[in-house]
């Protein structure tokens, strides 16, 4: 079914940077070349193996598209059902482990160094179209901080992940460190659907269904950029971008709206924040483009994206190998055409420096 | 560009009678509220205090802007007490100037969330004499809503079962953030309840939970504390809708009060998406998401949004539909608005008409 | 432009405002350390009295922590949403080019002048040993 359904409108894929496509999470054996005996010691005997996110499990079947799943290797299906029919120029992959969500601050700065080292080996290294996001321990503030260092100069690495619901608001102090240094590096903070579970995913505790967690993850990206607005990420790091990733997208204005009307009445709390948060989040965040939370009809899809009174902040992404689109047809009907040449590459090189060499 | 001024009416219009559907009335002084309770729980109070999940005892975890938690600095009744505790002077300051027809209170006291649950329902008990005793007595133009404490569902019936007969009460009022998710089970004879008696359901923003404000923990700022507050009203509607409390209550109807409108559209789409493909971990959904929230869900408009471009509330608003929007004005508190200016795109004369009175005046039946 | 004669000097001290109607208009007349300052009596967000609003400085700030209060008494915080608007211009100091309160020149004359002037005296029988308030709309 995949291939017969045409490309749609005026989309041309051909050069596009897809901002959000998953390689499988690696097992214990992927990442035992990358650690030290002490670690491969661990792994080994306490069961350090696939780190999977009780919120966003790979595993979920609806999500998987039946003409994408089989057996082989990962990277040869992903040239196939995505890279080379849509004639990508680059794809930016994230792993989305549990390596955020681990206690031991040690044992997440091994996790996270080493499934980096195996997705420039085992992925970077094979496709010259591919780029990584970078996993780096929130846990352990200054091992997060080598970590970028070790990796500046690894132009393939072009962005730092986290996800959207966490152990603290993500603007807390404690975190700068780090946005210091992907500032530094033109590394933008990638929010990535999933929570760490640290704190329950509503406000009434733990949901019954894997769907409310769904459901809920824009709770998370709103109070993440919210924290950044007003904790004055901002302010102190000019520069950085943030990305919000498989967040739906629709979400956005009511942040915008709600939190620069409340703005002129707190302001005085915070007077760091000399911007509205609207135009800040129009000059900070970004968003990607799959899943997409819209009205059925295209024209009313356009309305909606014209609330953002921005063309440059959508990013084209697949969320491969998720399914959200049928055969090519990779974005919701309605994106107006201006927008959507935007989307496909230009925002997404203006929005990752590092993509542009 | 060019510099706004408000230059629209400042009087009232004459023609349109305003529904407000969330005014906050307030004890004159601490003793009132002991005045409706029995010795055994003063007592209790007095020696033990009214405890509640807040760090603070009888101030705010996230201060407000604004003197007395959070008031409009011109709300204190000139013959003294707190706002909105004096009925002479939220006539004329409320009523009177807004032309307010019906109002509709939503008691703020600590009822419903406070730990011990024997105190929580005694409280409930205490506060809706009181709204009849000080408010919906005295001024027909108030209405009450039946204060329970959800979390005891037994006591909870009781008290609806005592007050239902009383028309001047017309919803029944839970905090959003329960213990649990509030399409559990464990409410559900609340919901019968409600459904029994005709009675709504409010669900009004809570200041004070169990669970961080935000699921990456606390924020810091009330800045990020009075947008996150929506949150618990998105919960409240996804939860009852997966749990397919409306496939066993289908006449029940929900008011989410005070939580603004323009994130509903945004969250009917997403649920409506993950159901395409999720649909068979709650085979109890049998319709689109978005059907019951149609169906079943009506929204108070304060906190009003103000987009940067103010036609923008009007997609909202039809994407939302003007029969499920109804006019608040939260007075006395800070963030009030005022029913004359609080639509800063013109609406269309009908929707007006709905969104301000008929709508309200349909759910809560106030022409009865 | 009408010149109406509101009140006497006396009337609004420092660090004060009163609200005077002056033809159909009302008016809040600020006194920011000794100088008047009138600007319209309705927040053009949603109507309220600033006339009832804090008075207040310019908060201002170098980074996150860091807190400064300026221009003290020239600010004034809508009673109703905080909003704050600067008592000499009228400006909204969050959106100043799109929203601001219109602004009145004031002045101050002493008694003996306004038996022949151009003026509208609504409420006050003039005396000419004191000062009053005049404000053109």
């Amino acid at each position: 079914m995949s291939d017969t359904l045409t490309k749609p409108r005026a989309i041309t894929t051909a050069g596009a940077i897809d901002t959000d496509v998953h390689p499988p999470l690696p097992r214990q054996a992927d990442l035992l070349p990358y650690v030290d005996d002490y670690w491969k010691e661990t792994f080994q005997s306490r069961d350090i193996d696939v780190l999977e996110l009780m919120s966003a499990p790979e595993r979920t079947k609806p999500y998987r598209r039946p003409d994408w799943v089989g057996e082989g290797d990962a990277l040869v299906a992903m040239q196939k059902n995505l890279l080379d029919p849509l004639e990508l120029g680059h794809a930016i992959l994230n792993v989305v482990s549990g390596a955020h969500a681990l206690f031991d601050p040690y044992l997440a700065q091994a996790v996270c160094r080493a499934t980096n080292d195996w997705l420039a080996d085992t992925w970077l290294d094979r496709d010259s179209r591919l780029r990584g996001s970078m996993l780096v321990p929130f846990q352990n503030v200054p091992a997060a901080v080598a970590e970028i260092e070790r990796l500046a100069s690894d132009k393939r690495f072009v962005q730092i992940l986290t996800l959207a619901a966490g152990e603290l608001p993500l603007g807390r102090q404690t975190y700068w460190p780090i946005f210091e240094a992907a500032e530094k590096h033109g590394l933008p903070i990638g929010i990535h659907a999933g929570s760490m579970l640290r704190h329950a995913p509503s406000h009434s505790g733990y949901h019954s269904f894997l769907i409310e967690d769904h459901i809920a993850m824009t709770q998370g990206f709103a109070t993440q950029i919210a924290s950044m607005i007003a904790e004055g990420v901002f302010a102190k790091y000019p520069d950085l971008k943030v990305v919000a990733i498989e967040s739906g997208v629709s979400w956005i204005p009511p942040l915008m709206w709600r939190m620069s009307k409340d703005w002129r009445g707190t302001r005085i709390e915070v007077p760091w924040v000399k911007d509205s948060p609207a135009a800040l989040i129009r000059r900070h965040v970004r968003v990607t483009s799959q899943p997409f939370d819209g009205p059925e009809d295209p024209a009313e899809v356009e309305k909606m994206l014209s609330h953002l009174l921005s063309d440059d902040m959508l990013l084209f992404s697949s969320d491969y190998p998720h399914w959200h689109y049928e055969g090519l047809d990779v974005l919701p009907h309605g994106v107006p055409d201006a927008l959507l040449q935007k989307a496909m590459r230009s925002n997404a090189l203006a929005t990752y420096p590092r993509l542009g060499g | 560009m060019e510099a706004t001024e408000l230059d629209r009416e400042t009087t009232a219009p004459k023609r349109l009678g305003v529904v407000d559907c969330d005014i906050h009335p307030a004890f004159s002084n601490p003793q009132e509220l002991g005045s409706y309770l029995p010795q055994r729980w003063r007592d209790h109070i007095r020696d033990y205090a009214l405890r509640t999940p807040n760090p603070f005892l009888g101030a705010m975890i996230y201060p407000r802007m604004t003197p007395g938690n959070g008031m409009r600095r011109d709300s204190w009744p000139p013959n003294g007490g707190p706002p909105a505790s004096d009925l002479a002077f939220l006539r004329e300051q409320l009523l009177d100037q807004c032309n307010i027809d019906h109002g509709v209170l939503q008691p703020l006291a600590a009822g419903a969330v406070t730990n011990n649950q024997d105190l929580g329902a005694a409280l409930c008990i205490g506060i809706n004499d009181w709204q009849i005793d000080k408010f919906a007595g005295p001024e027909p133009r108030l209405r009450a809503s039946i204060c329970v404490a959800q979390e005891d569902a037994a006591e909870s019936v009781a008290e609806i079962d005592r007050r239902a007969h009383d028309r001047r009460f017309v919803q029944i009022s839970i905090p959003p953030r329960t213990i649990e998710p509030i399409g559990r089970r464990r409410y559900w004879p609340i919901f019968e309840a409600a459904e029994h008696y005709g009675l709504p359901i409010g669900l009004h923003t809570g200041a004070f939970g169990q669970r961080p404000n935000t699921p990456s923990g606390w924020s810091s700022f009330y800045l990020e504390e009075h947008y996150a507050a929506s949150n618990s009203l998105q919960t409240v509607i996804v939860s009852m809708i997966m749990e397919g409390v409306f496939e066993r209550f289908p006449k029940l109807k929900i008011v989410v009060v005070e939580g603004g409108f323009s994130w509903v559209p945004s969250l009917a789409w997403r649920m409506d998406r993950e159901w395409k493909r999720m649909g068979a971990e709650v085979p109890q959904v049998k319709r689109k998401p978005s059907e019951y929230l149609r169906d079943h869900f009506w929204f108070t408009t304060q906190p009003i949004e103000e987009p940067e471009e103010n036609r923008h509330l009007d997609d909202i608003v039809r994407w939302i539909g003007a029969d499920r929007l109804m006019f608040s004005t939260d007075y006395p508190h800070w963030d009030f608005d005022d029913p004359r200016f609080a639509f800063r795109t013109p609406l269309d004369p009908a929707d007006r008409a709905k969104i301000f009175r008929d709508n309200a005046m349909q759910l809560f039946r106030l022409d009865q | 432009m009408p010149n109406y004669v509101v009140c006497k000097l006396t009337d609004i001290p420092q660090g004060e405002a009163r609200r005077f109607s002056a033809g159909k208009r009302d008016v809040a007349i600020f006194n920011v350390q000794g100088t008047l300052h009138a600007i319209a009596d309705r927040c053009p967000h949603e109507g309220a009295s600033l006339c009832k609003g804090k008075i207040t400085g310019l908060v201002d700030s170098d980074g996150p922590g860091d807190y400064r209060m300026e221009r003290r008494g020239e600010l004034v915080r809508c009673p109703w949403h905080g909003w704050e608007f600067d008592i000499l211009t009228g400006k909204s100091y969050c959106d100043p080019n799109r929203l601001k309160v219109r602004s009145y020149d004031v002045k101050v004359s002493p008694g003996s002048d306004l038996a022949e002037g151009p003026y509208q005296i609504e409420v006050y029988d003039v005396s000419v040993q004191d000062e009053y308030v005049i404000v053109t709309l």
